[in-house]
């Protein structure tokens, strides 16, 4: 299952963390510090995978991706495939891409939930479950219209449960 | 009320502005942000919702980016969660996710929030409450919410449907007896589904629970084997080839039939994450099948000369997978392999060394690390480290298994040492002073590789050769008579620059100092006493050469081809085996030790001649150590000081026994140097006891001695000093160390025993001292970093031209890899000193305990699956539960087995399981005869099952077989299933 999701920017900076394990935030903003340790060592132009068992225990492998000012990272363990998840990623930077058209890091700073509700379609519990972008943005559209729907609502009290059905 | 609750809402900050303004800190962030935080507390006791769920927003994103701690606003995540605004909502379940775990306590009050939403009409609220529930789930959750998930796992809408699957994985993993009820609904699931998410859905599942507990899932082969040939979709058969490399490890028919549709699906795929997928499979658990693994070796190559590095780098993963096995595959690819060595990426250049290193036999271990080192001086320092320690690793697996010139490889770790970038000091110092006292015969090549160390002062200005220096000190001083020059020796080990060692290493330096020192006067006595004395005279002293007068013919002859070899050595490297040989026979013959003894005294003796004027060298080496050594005698440092004054105290009391007369240069010979050459004698006696390879377990051997009660006295210990005592502890280990290493010298090294009995007890109290002050005391200081303002090391290796080395390599390997073996070594393996248990790890008597829950899972899968009752794991199961178990398996059962015939029957009777599937009812009704008079109870289980066969179809029957099996594989010998044939 994958183990964690991480967006962090070339400085270090983390965008995004899930962690489909409990963790300590402290914990938590460790493995984000060792990871991009790692990675920033890492040249340009050599394989996206790293072997993680130092930093999230053994049988874990990371699989990032560079983009822009982002990386991308996937932390996972033997019963993820490696190249799935390389495939996953670009999955989730496209969904992000269509979602913000032309998607920047500034839309990852700002848009917190978004990037959230669009992991959770993807990524649930550890585990895939969808890998059409485009699913996933029919998903992610739904939800958006269901929030703005109810806090239009929430100017003209009473009229609650309209959507219900 | 109301308007302050507007006055909140407009003037509270938004995620938005509060993003904003902590990118405008340039400085001062933390500060802003505990501001911040303030700001949220309060707007979290606010009344409205709006406002409270904005706040929780905040907490949340500076909870995740900035590692703020937000378990204090858990009560008002609760409460966010249960507003009924769905934007609200997806908030709290957000900071739920986020920040709720086992031990939070407001756990207990969301049961029935969450059973309000899962039920809730609208699918998005059902998928936060999913969500949540798949990251936070505790046992008691599970527990009350079965009946929920076990309803939507049959919803009607995908989109939830797929949620409830993947939320069961978390359900069963907390709650194992809920897999008496979802279990069913699941492989329905699996069975029925042909919408992709929900698939792939219930294989992921599938996949995690079958990692953790293969055996359990075998009765659902046939329907992971369906799959797999039907499937058109990459990410579910990713899914279910992972499943079956664990399956088919199990069970070697299952094995055998996936083999066609896996070769099929890597000829045909276009993916490489499938493609690689199936090699992975292959190699793991398809090894056996020769096409198969031939198809796999293909697909590899293929990926090693790809230009994506993430290919090339997974095909030498999987090749390293293949090669622990066959190594012929790592050989057949050694081209590629060996060209990665030189990749730009890291993890490539890792996994290729790795192979590389694989191929290392007895034949190439000289050629493929010669080329490897080249490889090292011109990689970066880390890289380097990483093939100078897999180097050292390989060749001293099992005892130098792969070696056979231990020269060569004495040699070769004198080269490392220089390598500039040279980190394995540790190592290689350890394996230094093991080969000495293990190989024997290596033992003056390892002297002069030591001395070649030694007398270089540009190393000792690297503090990460300061543990191999160390280490050649010792060896110089252990070995001390294969010196062919111990005046030199001893110049090195004083040089000035030795003040940059740490001092517990220039402690070892001082002790080589005195031991050489010994040896030196020791030659230098018995020789003026030969010359100067009548023969009858001090017998004790002389046992030496009355050996050597009791048998002339042997050591005469030793003495003669010794000091050729001693003198010519460079010219008859050759030539030196075959007089090791003799003496080695010689000496056997006669009683050992003390020709042993006799023939190196007097090979060196002559060695020693060359030097003319001998008394004045002796003088000379004397005022050297003298100035050398005086102003350390006030040194610090306690281990220094007490060395030097060791040795200076013995010089002093050489010289007030001989009454100066080592300083006038006089020849009689009297009572008084009687006395002193006795000394030296004993001394002598004491250091040419060699130590042995000691057994990591004799400490435990040593049998206490009586009266010594460690407790009762330390107890004390502990209670005067308290807590200021930490490091007795080590201090203690090391006082072991150190008996067992007497026990490990006296039952070893019994050929030494013999050595002078009149000095026993000096000699066991200096062999004592000396391995105090030895190796072993030495082992836990740390390196400095220090300036070096010296040349840096000469470089032996910069005439070689390091430039081709692939190439070389290549060819190296191919030669020695293709001729089957090639008797090229001229001088027999020498023998290497092992011992009967040797580094055998103490074996921890603890085993690795089994996961209770997960057992509990396993149980309850079985359960399921096979329709038995397994009574050790879920005794908690009700009379009534079994009942509907058993009506459950019984639908399961006659769907699994009819869907396959109805399915395949038609479609590929060959390559699909339908054809053996009739075939097996017979046999199943066979073998079931044949198991029954097993035990009473399946003897029963074997009626039911003869009258349900009646009414029911032979299905059934199978799977009643099936439910007896694994529960047999518990109890008695393995009986395997026929699953799939």
């Amino acid at each position: 299952m994958i183990r964690a999701v991480m967006v962090m920017n070339t400085q270090g900076k983390p965008r995004l963390a899930k962690f489909y394990d409990y963790m300590p935030v402290e914990k938590q903003h460790e493995l984000i510090r060792s990871v991009f340790g790692v990675l920033c060592s890492r040249a340009e132009n050599v394989s996206n995978f790293v072997e993680a068992d130092l930093i999230f225990g053994t049988d874990t492998r990371l699989v990032y991706k560079h983009y822009a000012t982002l990386y991308f990272v996937f932390v996972f363990d033997s019963s993820e495939n490696e190249l799935a998840m390389l495939d996953l990623i670009q999955v989730f930077v496209e969904t992000l891409d269509k979602c913000f058209r032309n998607v920047c890091e500034l839309d990852i700073v700002f848009n917190f939930s978004k990037m959230h509700m669009v992991l959770n379609e993807i990524i649930f519990g550890g585990q895939v479950l969808e890998t059409s972008s485009t699913e996933v943005m029919k998903a992610v559209e739904e939800i958006t219209k269901l929030e703005k729907a109810s806090n239009a609502i929430s100017l003209v009290p009473k009229s609650v449960s309209s959507w219900q059905n | 009320m109301a308007t302050s609750s507007i006055m909140e809402s407009l003037f509270q900050r938004s995620l938005d502005d509060l993003i904003k303004a902590i990118r405008l800190q340039m400085i001062g962030e933390s500060n802003f942000i505990s501001k911040s935080l303030e700001e949220i507390r309060k707007e979290l006791k606010s009344t409205d919702p709006q406002t409270k769920s904005t706040a929780l927003e905040k907490l949340i994103y500076l909870n995740s980016l900035y590692s703020i701690d937000m378990s204090f606003a858990s009560f008002h995540v609760v409460e966010v969660m249960s507003s009924s605004k769905f934007s609200h909502k997806r908030i709290g379940y957000l900071a739920a996710s986020q920040s709720f775990h086992e031990n939070t306590d407001v756990l207990l009050l969301i049961t029935n929030q969450l059973r309000k939403d899962l039920n809730s009409s609208n699918e998005f609220e059902v998928s936060l409450a999913l969500e949540c529930l798949s990251i936070i789930a505790t046992h008691d959750l599970s527990r009350d919410l079965t009946p929920e998930i076990f309803t939507l796992l049959s919803s009607s809408k995908l989109f939830v449907k797929k949620k409830a699957i993947g939320v069961i994985l978390r359900i069963f993993n907390k709650y194992p007896d809920s897999v008496k009820v979802a279990f069913k609904r699941l492989v329905e699931n699996l069975e029925g589904g042909f919408d992709q998410p929900v698939m792939s859905a219930v294989v992921g599942v599938f996949c995690e629970l079958t990692a953790k507990d293969p055996k359990s899932y075998l009765p659902l082969a046939p329907e992971f084997y369906r799959i797999l040939v039907d499937s058109k979709n990459n990410w579910v058969l990713i899914k279910v080839l992972k499943i079956f490399s664990k399956l088919g490890l199990l069970e070697p028919r299952l094995a055998k039939k996936i083999v066609d549709p896996i070769c099929e699906h890597m000829r045909r795929t276009t993916a490489k994450s499938l493609l690689f997928e199936c090699i992975r499979t292959v190699v793991t658990c398809l090894t056996d099948y020769e096409t198969a693994v031939k198809l796999a070796v293909e697909k590899i190559r293929e990926l090693l000369i790809d230009e994506d590095s993430n290919l090339k780098y997974l095909g030498l993963k999987a090749l390293s997978i293949l090669g622990s096995k066959q190594l012929w595959t790592v050989v057949e690819n050694k081209e590629a392999v060996i060209k990665s060595l030189s990749d730009a990426d890291p993890n490539i250049r890792h996994q290729s060394l790795h192979l590389v290193m694989a191929m290392v036999s007895e034949d190439n271990v000289t050629d493929i690390s010669r080329v490897l080192l080249n490889y090292a001086l011109k990689s970066d320092p880390q890289f380097c480290n990483e093939i100078l320690g897999s180097i050292l690793s390989t060749c001293s697996k099992n005892d130098y298994e792969v070696i056979v010139d231990f020269d060569w490889y004495v040699s070769l770790l004198g080269e490392m040492s220089r390598n500039p970038h040279c980190q394995k000091g540790v190592e290689i110092e350890q394996q230094l002073v093991d080969i000495g006292q293990r190989v024997k015969e290596v033992r003056r090549e390892l002297v002069r590789v030591a001395r070649d160390l030694l007398i270089d002062p540009a190393l000792l200005g690297n503090p990460f050769l300061h543990r191999i220096l160390s280490a050649a000190a010792w060896v110089s001083g252990e070995y001390v008579e294969f010196l062919k020059n111990p005046l030199e020796l001893i110049e090195a080990l004083l040089q000035p620059r030795t003040n940059l060692l740490p001092p517990l290493i220039r402690a070892v330096y001082i002790h080589s100092v005195f031991k050489v020192l010994v040896f030196c006067l020791h030659l230098f006595f018995v020789r003026k006493h030969v010359t100067s004395s009548s023969l009858d005279g001090l017998a004790q002293g002389m046992y030496d050469l009355d050996a050597e007068r009791e048998f002339p013919e042997g050591p005469s002859l030793v003495r003669r081809e010794c000091s050729s070899a001693s003198f010519d050595c460079e010219q008859d490297e050759e030539f030196k085996p075959i007089i090791q040989n003799i003496t080695g026979e010689e000496l056997t013959i006669e009683n050992g030790g003390e020709n042993l003894v006799a023939f190196e005294q007097v090979s060196l003796s002559t060695s020693f001649a060359k030097d003319p004027s001998n008394h004045e060298s002796i003088v000379g080496l004397i005022d050297l150590i003298k100035t050398a050594l005086s102003p350390l005698s006030g040194s610090d440092e306690v281990e220094v000081q007490d060395r030097a004054r060791n040795v200076l105290g013995l010089i002093e009391l050489i010289q007030r026994e001989t009454d100066g007369w080592l300083i006038q240069m006089e020849d009689s010979f009297k009572g008084g140097k009687v006395k002193a050459l006795k000394m030296i004698e004993i001394l002598h006696g004491a250091f040419s006891v060699k130590i042995g390879p000691v057994l990591r377990t004799s400490q435990e051997r040593v049998p206490v001695p009586e009266g010594i009660i460690l407790n009762d006295n330390l107890a004390d210990l502990d209670s005067i000093c308290g807590d200021i005592l930490s490091p007795p502890t080590s201090a203690f280990s090391m006082g072991n160390r150190l008996f067992g290493e007497n026990y490990g010298n006296s039952s070893l090294d019994l050929q030494k025993k013999e050595e002078s009995e009149p000095s026993t007890e000096s000699t066991s109290l200096l062999a004592e001292h000396r391995k105090r002050h030895g190796l072993y005391y030495l082992s836990a200081e740390k390196t400095e970093g220090m300036s070096n303002d010296y040349p840096p090391p000469n470089d032996l290796q910069s005439t070689v031209d390091i430039g081709d080395g692939t190439q070389d390599l290549l060819k190296i390997t191919d030669q020695s890899l293709s001729s089957k073996r090639k008797p090229k070594h001229s001088k027999p393996r020498p023998v290497v000193v092992k011992l009967d248990e040797r580094d055998e790890k103490p074996v921890s008597s603890v085993k690795p305990l089994k996961d209770s829950e997960h057992d509990q899972l396993s149980g309850a899968v079985r359960n399921i699956l096979l329709g038995e009752e397994d009574t050790s794991a879920s005794s908690l199961t009700k009379p009534s539960d079994k009942s509907t178990g058993k009506r459950r398996v019984k639908e399961l059962s006659s769907k699994s087995e009819s869907r396959p015939e109805d399915k395949l029957g038609d479609a590929a009777p060959e390559v699909g399981g339908s054809s053996s599937f009739r075939r097996s009812k017979h046999r199943s009704r066979g073998k079931e005869r044949e198991k029954s008079p097993k035990n009473n109870d399946e003897n029963k289980e074997g009626n039911s099952q003869k009258d349900k066969r009646k009414s029911h179809q032979h299905s059934r029957n199978r799977t009643r077989h099936r439910a007896d099996l694994p529960l047999n594989v518990v109890a008695q010998t393995p009986v395997i299933p026929d699953f799939l044939l």
